[in-house]
């Protein structure tokens, strides 16, 4: 599983400009779990699809604008997106996204055939 | 023969794992790609975590906010001392995915520490700190004789 870069995903890719948020993604016998950093955004403002072997993340900055001035601001106010490629033994039917705290997991378990076994000596 | 890698306390900040060799590739790509705001924030390697910071004022109080991702609430903590506010905590990596195999590591994990001087007295008192969606907000309302005042002035 990678992340496919912008030249891939031209035909989807977005005039407006968005964050990549920073992932970790790591690979069990079972499957894969990805974890996206996207703080402001919750529930209501993901977007997640699943095209061609691709799954995009897109996150909407959710949080309400802070009353008055700026004084110092370091934070950015761009959605986040990014796109990776999924590993083909991937079950996209069974994948399941969590969001907390600003943090979205997603678990991507691999099919049922191709996951170890372990075969029986008669 | 001298170091140029800046001195930092050990243990405060670990060097992020750069995943499998093969990721590097793509590592390298995400960089030219980037645009360079995002380049900025590569200099994360060599300090540790920055989460951004923003600060705020309107007429009645101060107010700040952080980005801080997948924190528990109780590893955050909000000090004030002398005129400073300071933000500080730990993130603590998942326990059930220790023993998975790391494809890509690009979340920082380990402490943090900010610190913020207040550009004029808070209501020590009345300090508020909210934390939802990843972002710490604290208000620091102004103290009475801070705010600014309107004085009515009658003309004969």
């Amino acid at each position: 599983m990678k992340p496919t870069t912008q030249k891939e995903s031209s035909p989807a890719r977005p005039t407006r400009e968005y964050i990549s948020p920073d992932v970790n993604i790591y690979e069990t016998s079972e499957g894969y779990v990805l974890q996206a950093e996207m703080p402001g955004v919750n529930k209501q403002g993901l977007e997640i699809t699943l095209e061609n072997n691709e799954i995009t993340l897109v996150g909407h900055r959710q949080a309400p604008a802070v009353a008055g001035e700026a004084l110092f601001r370091e934070s950015r106010a761009a959605d986040y997106r990014r796109v990776f490629e999924l590993d083909p033994a991937i079950d996209t039917e069974k994948v399941v996204a969590r969001m907390d705290q600003g943090v979205l997991t997603l678990t991507l378990p691999k099919s049922e055939r191709v996951k170890p076994r372990r075969i029986k000596v008669d | 023969m001298s170091s140029m890698i800046r001195w930092h306390r050990p243990g405060l900040s670990e060097w992020p794992d750069l995943g499998r060799l093969t990721d590097l590739r793509d590592e390298i790509e995400r960089l030219f790609e980037a645009p360079l705001g995002e380049l900025a924030r590569t200099s994360q390697l060599l300090s540790g975590w920055t989460p951004a910071l923003d600060v705020y004022e309107d007429k009645d109080a101060y107010t700040i906010r952080a980005e801080l991702a997948g924190m528990k609430k109780e590893d955050i903590e909000v000090s004030l001392h002398d005129g400073c506010v300071t933000l500080a905590g730990e993130r603590r990596p998942d326990d059930t995915l220790k023993d998975a195999e790391v494809c890509r590591s690009e979340r920082f994990f380990g402490r943090f520490q900010r610190t913020v001087t207040l550009p004029g007295p808070v209501a020590v008192d009345k300090v508020k700190a909210h934390y939802q969606d990843g972002i710490l907000t604290v208000t620091l309302p102004k103290t009475e004789e801070a705010k600014p005042k309107q004085i009515e002035v009658s003309v004969n």
